[in-house]
Protein backbone atom coordinates (compact mmCIF):
# COMPACT_ATOMS: atom_id res chain seq x y z
CA UNK A 1 0.00 0.00 0.00
CA UNK A 2 2.79 2.47 -0.47
CA UNK A 3 0.93 4.50 -3.10
CA UNK A 4 -2.23 4.46 -1.45
CA UNK A 5 -1.62 8.07 -0.02
CA UNK A 6 -0.87 9.51 -3.25
CA UNK A 7 -3.62 7.92 -4.90
CA UNK A 8 -6.64 8.96 -2.33
CA UNK A 9 -4.56 12.55 -2.58
CA UNK A 10 -5.39 12.32 -6.84
CA UNK A 11 -8.71 11.18 -5.97
CA UNK A 12 -9.40 13.95 -3.03
CA UNK A 13 -8.39 16.17 -5.97
CA UNK A 14 -11.06 15.14 -8.60
CA UNK A 15 -13.94 15.16 -6.23
CA UNK A 16 -12.87 18.60 -5.43
CA UNK A 17 -12.91 19.64 -9.17
CA UNK A 18 -16.12 17.89 -9.73
CA UNK A 19 -17.23 19.31 -6.74
CA UNK A 20 -16.92 22.86 -7.76
CA UNK A 21 -17.43 22.47 -11.46
CA UNK A 22 -21.27 21.31 -10.70
CA UNK A 23 -21.60 23.32 -7.80
CA UNK A 24 -21.08 26.65 -9.89
CA UNK A 25 -23.03 25.24 -12.91
CA UNK A 26 -26.47 24.55 -10.75
CA UNK A 27 -25.78 28.06 -8.96
CA UNK A 28 -25.60 29.90 -11.82
CA UNK A 29 -29.02 27.85 -13.13
CA UNK A 30 -30.46 29.04 -9.53
CA UNK A 31 -28.96 32.85 -9.49
CA UNK A 32 -29.81 34.21 -13.32
CA UNK A 33 -33.32 34.53 -12.25
CA UNK A 34 -32.89 36.46 -9.08
CA UNK A 35 -30.10 38.60 -10.31
CA UNK A 36 -32.27 39.18 -13.18
CA UNK A 37 -35.28 40.08 -10.96
CA UNK A 38 -32.76 42.49 -8.82
CA UNK A 39 -31.92 44.00 -11.93
CA UNK A 40 -35.83 44.78 -13.10
CA UNK A 41 -36.47 46.13 -9.49
CA UNK A 42 -33.50 48.36 -10.07
CA UNK A 43 -34.28 49.98 -13.15
CA UNK A 44 -36.63 53.21 -13.78
CA UNK A 45 -38.90 53.52 -16.96
CA UNK A 46 -36.14 55.49 -18.58
CA UNK A 47 -33.54 52.36 -17.85
CA UNK A 48 -31.40 53.87 -15.25
CA UNK A 49 -30.69 52.67 -12.12
CA UNK A 50 -32.74 53.71 -9.30
CA UNK A 51 -33.67 52.12 -5.63
CA UNK A 52 -37.32 53.64 -6.25
CA UNK A 53 -38.95 50.36 -6.18
CA UNK A 54 -37.35 49.25 -3.02
CA UNK A 55 -37.59 52.49 -1.08
CA UNK A 56 -41.67 52.39 -1.69
CA UNK A 57 -41.63 48.94 -0.77
CA UNK A 58 -40.15 50.25 2.75
CA UNK A 59 -42.23 52.64 3.01
CA UNK A 60 -45.37 51.34 4.51
CA UNK A 61 -47.75 53.96 4.73
CA UNK A 62 -47.68 54.29 0.55
CA UNK A 63 -47.88 50.43 -0.09
CA UNK A 64 -50.86 50.57 1.96
CA UNK A 65 -51.78 53.79 -0.12
CA UNK A 66 -50.95 52.76 -3.36
CA UNK A 67 -51.37 49.25 -3.63
CA UNK A 68 -54.33 48.28 -1.51
CA UNK A 69 -54.36 45.03 -2.86
CA UNK A 70 -50.80 44.07 -1.56
CA UNK A 71 -51.70 45.05 1.40
CA UNK A 72 -54.97 43.26 1.97
CA UNK A 73 -53.04 40.20 0.65
CA UNK A 74 -50.68 40.32 2.69
CA UNK A 75 -52.77 41.12 5.56
CA UNK A 76 -54.61 37.90 4.14
CA UNK A 77 -51.99 35.83 4.56
CA UNK A 78 -50.95 36.18 7.48
CA UNK A 79 -54.18 35.70 8.83
CA UNK A 80 -54.53 32.38 7.27
CA UNK A 81 -51.12 31.62 8.66
CA UNK A 82 -52.34 32.02 12.03
CA UNK A 83 -55.76 30.79 11.37
CA UNK A 84 -54.24 27.71 9.49
CA UNK A 85 -51.43 27.00 12.07
CA UNK A 86 -54.04 27.37 15.28
CA UNK A 87 -56.54 24.59 13.27
CA UNK A 88 -53.79 22.29 12.53
CA UNK A 89 -52.52 22.25 16.02
CA UNK A 90 -55.63 21.70 17.76
CA UNK A 91 -57.11 18.84 15.23
CA UNK A 92 -53.86 16.90 15.31
CA UNK A 93 -51.75 17.58 18.49
CA UNK A 94 -54.87 15.59 20.80
CA UNK A 95 -56.24 13.25 18.39
CA UNK A 96 -52.54 11.81 17.45
CA UNK A 97 -51.59 11.81 21.10
CA UNK A 98 -55.39 10.35 22.31
CA UNK A 99 -55.05 7.83 19.33
CA UNK A 100 -51.50 6.95 21.39
CA UNK A 101 -53.14 6.18 24.27
CA UNK A 102 -56.42 4.82 23.97
CA UNK A 103 -57.32 4.04 20.08
CA UNK A 104 -54.09 2.27 18.97
CA UNK A 105 -56.42 0.38 17.06
CA UNK A 106 -57.12 3.67 14.68
CA UNK A 107 -53.69 4.65 14.45
CA UNK A 108 -53.24 3.34 10.60
CA UNK A 109 -56.55 4.74 9.83
CA UNK A 110 -55.17 8.62 11.20
CA UNK A 111 -52.03 7.72 9.49
CA UNK A 112 -53.55 7.16 5.78
CA UNK A 113 -56.19 10.08 6.15
CA UNK A 114 -52.95 12.27 7.08
CA UNK A 115 -51.68 11.74 3.81
CA UNK A 116 -54.38 11.28 1.65
CA UNK A 117 -53.75 14.96 0.20
CA UNK A 118 -50.51 14.11 -1.41
CA UNK A 119 -52.10 11.97 -4.18
CA UNK A 120 -54.89 14.82 -4.15
CA UNK A 121 -53.44 17.96 -6.19
CA UNK A 122 -54.65 21.04 -4.81
CA UNK A 123 -56.59 22.06 -8.56
CA UNK A 124 -58.71 18.66 -8.12
CA UNK A 125 -59.26 20.02 -4.02
CA UNK A 126 -60.44 23.06 -5.67
CA UNK A 127 -62.85 21.42 -7.69
CA UNK A 128 -64.08 18.88 -4.55
CA UNK A 129 -64.29 21.89 -2.35
CA UNK A 130 -66.81 23.98 -4.02
CA UNK A 131 -70.30 22.77 -2.79
CA UNK A 132 -68.53 22.32 0.60
CA UNK A 133 -67.30 26.21 0.23
CA UNK A 134 -71.01 27.37 -0.48
CA UNK A 135 -71.85 25.81 2.41
CA UNK A 136 -68.40 27.89 4.63
CA UNK A 137 -69.87 31.19 2.42
CA UNK A 138 -73.47 30.77 3.29
CA UNK A 139 -72.81 30.13 7.41
CA UNK A 140 -69.29 32.12 7.69
CA UNK A 141 -69.58 34.47 4.88
CA UNK A 142 -67.01 34.67 2.18
CA UNK A 143 -64.11 36.09 3.81
CA UNK A 144 -60.55 35.03 2.58
CA UNK A 145 -59.67 34.15 6.14
CA UNK A 146 -61.90 30.60 5.80
CA UNK A 147 -59.39 29.20 3.19
CA UNK A 148 -57.53 27.95 6.49
CA UNK A 149 -60.24 24.67 5.95
CA UNK A 150 -58.71 24.05 2.83
CA UNK A 151 -55.38 24.88 3.88
CA UNK A 152 -55.40 22.47 7.08
CA UNK A 153 -55.63 19.96 4.53
CA UNK A 154 -52.78 20.63 2.25
CA UNK A 155 -50.60 20.86 5.01
CA UNK A 156 -52.41 17.56 6.90
CA UNK A 157 -49.00 14.93 5.29
CA UNK A 158 -46.43 16.82 6.51
CA UNK A 159 -47.66 17.95 9.82
CA UNK A 160 -48.76 14.87 10.57
CA UNK A 161 -45.31 13.04 9.88
CA UNK A 162 -43.67 16.11 11.87
CA UNK A 163 -45.60 15.89 14.84
CA UNK A 164 -45.60 11.69 14.49
CA UNK A 165 -41.94 12.23 15.17
CA UNK A 166 -42.02 14.30 18.15
CA UNK A 167 -44.48 11.94 19.87
CA UNK A 168 -42.01 9.39 18.94
CA UNK A 169 -39.47 10.57 21.01
CA UNK A 170 -41.29 10.65 24.40
CA UNK A 171 -42.82 7.98 26.28
CA UNK A 172 -45.98 9.64 25.67
CA UNK A 173 -48.00 6.92 27.67
CA UNK A 174 -45.65 7.18 30.96
CA UNK A 175 -46.27 10.56 31.08
CA UNK A 176 -49.45 10.84 31.04
CA UNK A 177 -50.17 8.03 33.21
CA UNK A 178 -47.77 9.90 35.86
CA UNK A 179 -49.97 13.06 35.92
CA UNK A 180 -53.10 11.37 36.21
CA UNK A 181 -52.12 9.40 39.06
CA UNK A 182 -50.76 12.70 40.72
CA UNK A 183 -54.70 14.21 39.71
CA UNK A 184 -54.32 15.67 36.79
CA UNK A 185 -57.45 16.23 34.25
CA UNK A 186 -57.10 15.51 30.97
CA UNK A 187 -56.65 18.91 29.17
CA UNK A 188 -53.89 19.55 32.12
CA UNK A 189 -52.13 16.34 31.11
CA UNK A 190 -52.29 18.02 27.02
CA UNK A 191 -51.09 21.71 28.06
CA UNK A 192 -48.79 21.10 30.68
CA UNK A 193 -47.05 17.67 29.73
CA UNK A 194 -47.44 16.57 26.26
CA UNK A 195 -47.22 20.03 24.56
CA UNK A 196 -44.16 21.17 26.49
CA UNK A 197 -42.62 18.73 25.36
CA UNK A 198 -43.73 18.30 21.74
CA UNK A 199 -42.02 21.91 21.61
CA UNK A 200 -39.72 21.02 18.39
CA UNK A 201 -41.93 19.11 16.40
CA UNK A 202 -45.02 21.52 17.15
CA UNK A 203 -42.43 24.39 15.63
CA UNK A 204 -41.40 22.75 12.73
CA UNK A 205 -45.19 21.67 12.00
CA UNK A 206 -46.11 25.44 12.07
CA UNK A 207 -42.91 26.52 10.22
CA UNK A 208 -44.23 24.18 7.27
CA UNK A 209 -47.92 24.94 7.45
CA UNK A 210 -46.87 28.77 7.77
CA UNK A 211 -44.70 28.38 4.75
CA UNK A 212 -46.95 26.70 2.50
CA UNK A 213 -50.03 28.97 3.64
CA UNK A 214 -47.80 31.96 2.28
CA UNK A 215 -47.08 30.47 -1.19
CA UNK A 216 -50.15 29.05 -1.61
CA UNK A 217 -52.12 30.83 -5.05
CA UNK A 218 -54.03 27.95 -6.67
CA UNK A 219 -57.42 27.75 -4.28
CA UNK A 220 -57.49 31.62 -3.59
CA UNK A 221 -57.09 31.84 -7.19
CA UNK A 222 -59.47 30.14 -8.34
CA UNK A 223 -62.38 30.68 -5.35
CA UNK A 224 -61.53 34.18 -6.41
CA UNK A 225 -60.17 35.52 -2.90
CA UNK A 226 -57.30 37.74 -2.90
CA UNK A 227 -54.06 36.10 -0.88
CA UNK A 228 -50.87 37.17 -0.74
CA UNK A 229 -49.72 35.13 -3.95
CA UNK A 230 -52.69 36.39 -5.39
CA UNK A 231 -52.53 40.03 -4.86
CA UNK A 232 -48.85 39.59 -6.73
CA UNK A 233 -50.29 37.97 -9.43
CA UNK A 234 -52.98 40.45 -9.79
CA UNK A 235 -49.87 43.64 -9.46
CA UNK A 236 -48.13 41.82 -11.93
CA UNK A 237 -50.28 43.52 -14.38
CA UNK A 238 -50.07 46.82 -13.90
CA UNK A 239 -46.81 47.24 -11.73
CA UNK A 240 -44.72 44.12 -11.99
CA UNK A 241 -41.31 46.04 -10.41
CA UNK A 242 -43.27 46.01 -6.73
CA UNK A 243 -44.86 42.23 -7.95
CA UNK A 244 -41.17 40.92 -8.77
CA UNK A 245 -39.42 42.97 -5.43
CA UNK A 246 -41.65 41.51 -3.04
CA UNK A 247 -41.41 37.85 -4.51
CA UNK A 248 -37.76 38.66 -4.39
CA UNK A 249 -37.54 39.68 -0.45
CA UNK A 250 -40.04 37.07 0.62
CA UNK A 251 -37.34 34.28 -1.31
CA UNK A 252 -34.47 35.95 0.48
CA UNK A 253 -36.18 35.90 3.63
CA UNK A 254 -37.16 32.54 3.82
CA UNK A 255 -33.85 31.68 3.15
CA UNK A 256 -32.05 33.80 5.70
CA UNK A 257 -34.16 32.10 8.12
CA UNK A 258 -33.68 28.76 7.47
CA UNK A 259 -29.58 28.89 6.85
CA UNK A 260 -29.57 30.61 9.95
CA UNK A 261 -31.47 27.08 11.29
CA UNK A 262 -29.60 25.23 9.61
CA UNK A 263 -26.84 26.72 12.07
CA UNK A 264 -28.75 26.77 15.44
CA UNK A 265 -30.52 23.47 14.99
CA UNK A 266 -28.30 21.31 13.37
CA UNK A 267 -29.84 20.02 10.42
CA UNK A 268 -33.52 19.87 11.06
CA UNK A 269 -34.33 23.34 10.20
CA UNK A 270 -32.62 22.98 6.46
CA UNK A 271 -34.85 20.26 5.51
CA UNK A 272 -37.67 20.67 3.74
CA UNK A 273 -41.35 19.38 4.17
CA UNK A 274 -40.44 16.09 1.51
CA UNK A 275 -36.95 14.91 3.31
CA UNK A 276 -38.97 15.14 6.47
CA UNK A 277 -41.20 12.66 5.29
CA UNK A 278 -39.20 10.33 4.03
CA UNK A 279 -36.65 10.39 7.00
CA UNK A 280 -39.60 9.57 9.10
CA UNK A 281 -40.84 7.21 7.49
CA UNK A 282 -36.94 5.47 7.76
CA UNK A 283 -38.23 6.15 11.96
CA UNK A 284 -40.84 4.11 11.74
CA UNK A 285 -39.30 0.73 10.75
CA UNK B 1 -59.61 -0.26 6.07
CA UNK B 2 -61.36 1.65 8.19
CA UNK B 3 -63.78 -0.85 9.67
CA UNK B 4 -61.40 -2.90 10.79
CA UNK B 5 -59.44 -0.76 13.19
CA UNK B 6 -62.42 1.01 14.42
CA UNK B 7 -64.06 -2.54 15.48
CA UNK B 8 -60.75 -3.92 17.26
CA UNK B 9 -60.60 -0.59 19.17
CA UNK B 10 -64.28 -1.35 20.04
CA UNK B 11 -62.84 -4.38 22.37
CA UNK B 12 -60.61 -1.97 24.29
CA UNK B 13 -62.03 -0.92 27.85
CA UNK B 14 -63.82 2.09 27.24
CA UNK B 15 -64.96 1.92 23.81
CA UNK B 16 -67.17 4.78 23.23
CA UNK B 17 -65.24 7.32 25.80
CA UNK B 18 -62.22 6.62 23.89
CA UNK B 19 -63.41 6.69 20.58
CA UNK B 20 -65.43 10.37 21.10
CA UNK B 21 -61.95 11.77 21.32
CA UNK B 22 -61.01 10.98 17.94
CA UNK B 23 -64.30 12.45 16.88
CA UNK B 24 -63.43 16.01 15.96
CA UNK B 25 -60.69 14.59 13.58
CA UNK B 26 -63.07 12.17 11.56
CA UNK B 27 -65.21 14.80 11.21
CA UNK B 28 -62.94 17.94 10.79
CA UNK B 29 -61.81 15.46 7.53
CA UNK B 30 -65.06 14.45 5.88
CA UNK B 31 -65.97 17.56 5.39
CA UNK B 32 -62.97 18.81 3.96
CA UNK B 33 -61.10 16.09 2.80
CA UNK B 34 -63.57 13.32 2.28
CA UNK B 35 -66.58 15.11 0.66
CA UNK B 36 -64.35 16.79 -1.81
CA UNK B 37 -62.57 13.75 -3.06
CA UNK B 38 -66.50 11.78 -2.93
CA UNK B 39 -67.64 15.14 -5.43
CA UNK B 40 -65.11 14.55 -7.69
CA UNK B 41 -65.30 10.65 -7.95
CA UNK B 42 -69.18 10.30 -8.28
CA UNK B 43 -69.48 14.51 -10.44
CA UNK B 44 -67.27 12.02 -12.92
CA UNK B 45 -70.28 10.05 -13.31
CA UNK B 46 -72.80 12.41 -13.21
CA UNK B 47 -74.41 13.52 -16.51
CA UNK B 48 -76.12 17.45 -17.06
CA UNK B 49 -79.09 16.28 -16.08
CA UNK B 50 -78.40 14.61 -13.26
CA UNK B 51 -78.23 10.74 -13.07
CA UNK B 52 -75.58 8.22 -14.16
CA UNK B 53 -73.25 8.85 -17.50
CA UNK B 54 -69.89 7.73 -18.67
CA UNK B 55 -70.47 10.50 -21.36
CA UNK B 56 -67.79 12.78 -18.96
CA UNK B 57 -65.19 9.51 -19.55
CA UNK B 58 -65.51 10.03 -22.30
CA UNK B 59 -65.28 13.40 -22.78
CA UNK B 60 -61.73 12.44 -21.68
CA UNK B 61 -60.93 11.42 -25.28
CA UNK B 62 -61.57 14.74 -26.84
CA UNK B 63 -58.13 16.11 -28.08
CA UNK B 64 -58.19 18.92 -26.43
CA UNK B 65 -57.99 17.01 -23.05
CA UNK B 66 -56.08 13.84 -24.53
CA UNK B 67 -53.75 16.57 -25.99
CA UNK B 68 -53.09 18.76 -22.20
CA UNK B 69 -52.58 15.13 -20.47
CA UNK B 70 -49.87 14.41 -23.10
CA UNK B 71 -48.39 17.80 -22.50
CA UNK B 72 -48.70 17.52 -19.04
CA UNK B 73 -47.08 13.75 -18.73
CA UNK B 74 -44.59 14.70 -21.08
CA UNK B 75 -43.71 17.95 -19.31
CA UNK B 76 -43.42 16.02 -15.98
CA UNK B 77 -41.59 13.10 -17.48
CA UNK B 78 -39.01 15.48 -18.96
CA UNK B 79 -38.35 17.41 -16.09
CA UNK B 80 -38.67 14.74 -13.76
CA UNK B 81 -35.92 13.26 -15.46
CA UNK B 82 -33.37 16.27 -15.92
CA UNK B 83 -34.40 17.22 -12.56
CA UNK B 84 -33.69 13.95 -11.04
CA UNK B 85 -30.16 13.53 -12.85
CA UNK B 86 -28.90 17.06 -12.24
CA UNK B 87 -30.34 17.00 -8.71
CA UNK B 88 -28.35 13.60 -7.93
CA UNK B 89 -25.07 15.29 -9.33
CA UNK B 90 -25.65 17.97 -7.08
CA UNK B 91 -26.48 15.96 -4.39
CA UNK B 92 -23.67 13.80 -4.99
CA UNK B 93 -21.22 16.69 -5.35
CA UNK B 94 -22.22 18.15 -1.84
CA UNK B 95 -21.77 15.46 -0.07
CA UNK B 96 -18.33 14.90 -1.26
CA UNK B 97 -17.71 18.30 0.68
CA UNK B 98 -16.63 18.63 4.59
CA UNK B 99 -19.81 17.10 6.36
CA UNK B 100 -20.89 19.88 8.52
CA UNK B 101 -19.19 22.70 6.19
CA UNK B 102 -20.69 25.92 4.87
CA UNK B 103 -21.18 25.17 1.31
CA UNK B 104 -23.78 21.71 2.31
CA UNK B 105 -25.37 24.22 4.71
CA UNK B 106 -25.67 26.70 1.94
CA UNK B 107 -26.78 24.37 -0.44
CA UNK B 108 -29.48 22.81 1.78
CA UNK B 109 -30.66 25.85 2.54
CA UNK B 110 -31.07 27.35 -0.81
CA UNK B 111 -32.65 24.36 -2.10
CA UNK B 112 -35.25 24.10 0.61
CA UNK B 113 -36.37 27.80 -0.08
CA UNK B 114 -35.96 27.00 -4.05
CA UNK B 115 -37.90 23.73 -4.02
CA UNK B 116 -40.85 25.57 -2.58
CA UNK B 117 -40.34 28.43 -4.65
CA UNK B 118 -42.98 27.80 -7.56
CA UNK B 119 -46.10 30.10 -8.37
CA UNK B 120 -46.11 33.48 -9.41
CA UNK B 121 -43.06 34.71 -7.76
CA UNK B 122 -41.09 32.22 -9.88
CA UNK B 123 -43.04 32.76 -13.17
CA UNK B 124 -42.48 36.40 -12.57
CA UNK B 125 -38.29 35.96 -12.52
CA UNK B 126 -38.49 33.94 -15.54
CA UNK B 127 -40.08 37.16 -17.14
CA UNK B 128 -37.20 39.33 -15.54
CA UNK B 129 -34.76 36.89 -16.82
CA UNK B 130 -35.77 35.72 -20.63
CA UNK B 131 -38.76 37.93 -21.96
CA UNK B 132 -38.55 40.12 -24.69
CA UNK B 133 -36.54 42.69 -22.40
CA UNK B 134 -35.63 40.63 -19.45
CA UNK B 135 -31.82 40.86 -18.31
CA UNK B 136 -30.65 37.65 -20.09
CA UNK B 137 -32.32 38.67 -23.69
CA UNK B 138 -30.70 41.79 -23.33
CA UNK B 139 -27.41 40.68 -22.72
CA UNK B 140 -27.43 37.73 -25.36
CA UNK B 141 -29.08 40.59 -28.09
CA UNK B 142 -26.43 42.67 -27.53
CA UNK B 143 -23.79 39.99 -27.33
CA UNK B 144 -25.47 38.90 -30.61
CA UNK B 145 -26.57 35.62 -30.05
CA UNK B 146 -30.56 35.91 -29.71
CA UNK B 147 -32.98 36.93 -31.80
CA UNK B 148 -35.49 35.43 -30.23
CA UNK B 149 -37.74 38.07 -28.63
CA UNK B 150 -38.03 35.92 -25.78
CA UNK B 151 -41.25 34.36 -26.96
CA UNK B 152 -40.57 30.85 -26.35
CA UNK B 153 -40.84 31.04 -22.80
CA UNK B 154 -44.23 31.05 -22.83
CA UNK B 155 -44.19 28.02 -25.26
CA UNK B 156 -44.79 24.58 -22.60
CA UNK B 157 -42.33 22.48 -24.16
CA UNK B 158 -39.30 25.07 -23.82
CA UNK B 159 -40.01 28.09 -21.27
CA UNK B 160 -42.16 25.86 -18.86
CA UNK B 161 -39.45 23.08 -18.67
CA UNK B 162 -37.18 25.40 -17.42
CA UNK B 163 -39.10 26.76 -15.18
CA UNK B 164 -40.28 23.71 -13.64
CA UNK B 165 -36.63 22.84 -13.19
CA UNK B 166 -36.03 25.76 -11.04
CA UNK B 167 -37.82 23.70 -8.51
CA UNK B 168 -37.12 20.28 -9.34
CA UNK B 169 -33.75 20.52 -9.08
CA UNK B 170 -33.65 21.50 -5.27
CA UNK B 171 -36.72 19.29 -4.49
CA UNK B 172 -34.76 16.67 -5.94
CA UNK B 173 -31.33 17.30 -3.29
CA UNK B 174 -33.38 17.33 -0.83
CA UNK B 175 -34.87 13.92 -1.20
CA UNK B 176 -31.45 12.29 -2.58
CA UNK B 177 -28.99 13.95 -0.22
CA UNK B 178 -29.93 11.14 2.48
CA UNK B 179 -29.20 8.83 -0.07
CA UNK B 180 -25.65 9.53 -0.91
CA UNK B 181 -25.02 10.24 2.57
CA UNK B 182 -25.82 6.63 3.52
CA UNK B 183 -23.31 5.52 1.27
CA UNK B 184 -20.42 4.32 3.67
CA UNK B 185 -16.93 5.35 2.83
CA UNK B 186 -16.14 1.71 3.88
CA UNK B 187 -18.01 0.19 0.93
CA UNK B 188 -15.24 2.13 -1.07
CA UNK B 189 -12.80 0.68 0.36
CA UNK B 190 -13.49 -2.93 0.72
CA UNK B 191 -14.31 -2.60 -2.84
CA UNK B 192 -10.57 -1.03 -3.44
CA UNK B 193 -8.92 -4.03 -1.05
CA UNK B 194 -10.58 -6.63 -2.88
CA UNK B 195 -9.38 -4.77 -6.19
CA UNK B 196 -12.21 -3.19 -7.55
CA UNK B 197 -11.50 -0.15 -9.56
CA UNK B 198 -13.71 3.26 -8.92
CA UNK B 199 -16.14 2.28 -12.21
CA UNK B 200 -16.81 -1.21 -10.17
CA UNK B 201 -17.38 0.44 -7.13
CA UNK B 202 -20.38 2.43 -8.91
CA UNK B 203 -21.33 -0.26 -11.19
CA UNK B 204 -22.14 -3.22 -8.52
CA UNK B 205 -21.92 -0.95 -5.54
CA UNK B 206 -23.05 2.44 -5.35
CA UNK B 207 -25.52 1.97 -8.10
CA UNK B 208 -27.68 -0.68 -7.36
CA UNK B 209 -27.87 0.89 -3.38
CA UNK B 210 -28.91 4.42 -4.75
CA UNK B 211 -30.96 3.03 -7.71
CA UNK B 212 -34.47 2.77 -5.57
CA UNK B 213 -33.79 5.79 -4.01
CA UNK B 214 -33.17 7.53 -7.37
CA UNK B 215 -36.31 6.43 -8.76
CA UNK B 216 -38.21 7.05 -6.17
CA UNK B 217 -37.04 10.81 -6.59
CA UNK B 218 -38.02 10.11 -10.08
CA UNK B 219 -41.21 9.48 -9.47
CA UNK B 220 -41.78 12.36 -6.72
CA UNK B 221 -40.83 15.04 -8.81
CA UNK B 222 -42.84 13.59 -11.93
CA UNK B 223 -46.13 13.97 -9.58
CA UNK B 224 -44.74 17.25 -8.45
CA UNK B 225 -45.22 18.57 -11.82
CA UNK B 226 -47.95 16.93 -12.95
CA UNK B 227 -49.76 18.44 -9.50
CA UNK B 228 -48.14 22.07 -10.24
CA UNK B 229 -50.30 24.42 -11.10
CA UNK B 230 -49.72 28.05 -10.22
CA UNK B 231 -46.62 28.83 -12.06
CA UNK B 232 -48.08 27.46 -15.56
CA UNK B 233 -51.09 29.57 -14.87
CA UNK B 234 -48.84 32.92 -13.92
CA UNK B 235 -46.64 32.16 -16.85
CA UNK B 236 -49.16 30.78 -19.61
CA UNK B 237 -51.88 33.20 -20.29
CA UNK B 238 -53.64 32.00 -23.51
CA UNK B 239 -54.71 28.59 -24.60
CA UNK B 240 -54.39 25.47 -21.62
CA UNK B 241 -51.62 23.32 -22.64
CA UNK B 242 -51.65 21.48 -19.27
CA UNK B 243 -53.85 19.31 -17.68
CA UNK B 244 -54.32 21.33 -14.50
CA UNK B 245 -54.74 24.69 -16.75
CA UNK B 246 -57.58 22.62 -18.37
CA UNK B 247 -59.66 22.26 -14.88
CA UNK B 248 -58.70 25.45 -13.68
CA UNK B 249 -60.24 26.71 -17.37
CA UNK B 250 -63.85 24.29 -16.83
CA UNK B 251 -64.13 25.74 -13.09
CA UNK B 252 -63.64 29.51 -13.93
CA UNK B 253 -65.51 30.07 -17.60
CA UNK B 254 -68.89 30.46 -17.97
CA UNK B 255 -70.30 27.32 -17.50
CA UNK B 256 -71.47 25.31 -20.43
CA UNK B 257 -74.01 22.81 -19.30
CA UNK B 258 -72.52 19.64 -17.58
CA UNK B 259 -68.99 21.13 -18.71
CA UNK B 260 -68.01 21.26 -14.72
CA UNK B 261 -68.47 17.63 -14.66
CA UNK B 262 -66.29 17.08 -17.21
CA UNK B 263 -63.53 18.85 -14.86
CA UNK B 264 -64.42 16.88 -12.50
CA UNK B 265 -63.41 13.70 -14.57
CA UNK B 266 -60.62 15.33 -15.79
CA UNK B 267 -59.56 16.00 -11.81
CA UNK B 268 -60.28 12.06 -11.05
CA UNK B 269 -58.04 11.06 -13.94
CA UNK B 270 -55.14 13.36 -12.26
CA UNK B 271 -56.03 11.74 -9.15
CA UNK B 272 -55.73 8.17 -10.80
CA UNK B 273 -52.40 8.72 -12.43
CA UNK B 274 -50.68 10.77 -8.77
CA UNK B 275 -52.45 7.88 -6.72
CA UNK B 276 -50.82 5.22 -9.18
CA UNK B 277 -46.71 7.16 -9.15
CA UNK B 278 -47.21 7.83 -5.60
CA UNK B 279 -48.09 4.28 -4.51
CA UNK B 280 -44.83 2.61 -6.61
CA UNK B 281 -43.21 6.34 -4.68
CA UNK B 282 -44.06 4.56 -1.23
CA UNK B 283 -42.97 0.93 -1.90
CA UNK B 284 -39.73 2.22 -3.80
CA UNK B 285 -38.92 4.64 -0.50
CA UNK B 286 -39.74 1.51 1.60
CA UNK B 287 -36.58 -0.28 -0.21
CA UNK B 288 -34.41 2.57 -0.38
CA UNK B 289 -34.57 3.35 3.39
CA UNK B 290 -33.06 -0.37 3.80
CA UNK B 291 -29.41 1.15 3.99
CA UNK B 292 -30.54 4.24 5.25
CA UNK B 293 -29.70 3.43 8.93
CA UNK B 294 -27.42 5.10 10.50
Amino acid sequence: MSGGRGQRAAFRRRQDVLRWVVVTVVLLFFFTPLVASLDFTTRDASGNRSLQTWTTLLNFPAISQRYPDLQAGFLASVGLAVLTVGIMLVLLVPTMTWVRLRVPGATRTVEFLCLLPLTVPAIVLVVGLTPVYAWVTYFLGGATIWLAFAYVVLVLPYAYRAIDAGLRAIDVRTLSEAARSLGASWPTVMARVILPNLRTAVLSASFLAVALTLGEFTIANLFSRTNLQVAMFLLGKSDAQISVAVGLASLVFAFLVLFAMSFVGGQRGAVAPLARLRRNRKETR
Amino acid sequence: MADRPARRALGGRRPSGALLGVVPFFAYVAVFLIIPTLVVVIGAFVGGKGGFTLSNLRALGQPAVTTALWHSVVLSAVTALAGAVIGALLAYAVSTGRPGGVLKKFITSLCGVLAQFGGVALAFAFLATFSATGYLTKVLTSAGLDSSGGLWLYEWDKGLMLVYLYFQIPLMLIVFLPAVEGLKPQWREATETLGGSTFLYWRKVAAPILMPSFIGGLLLLFTNAFSAYATAAALVSQGSPLLPLEIGGTFTSEVILGQENVGKAMALEMVVVVAVVMTAYVILDRRASRWLVR
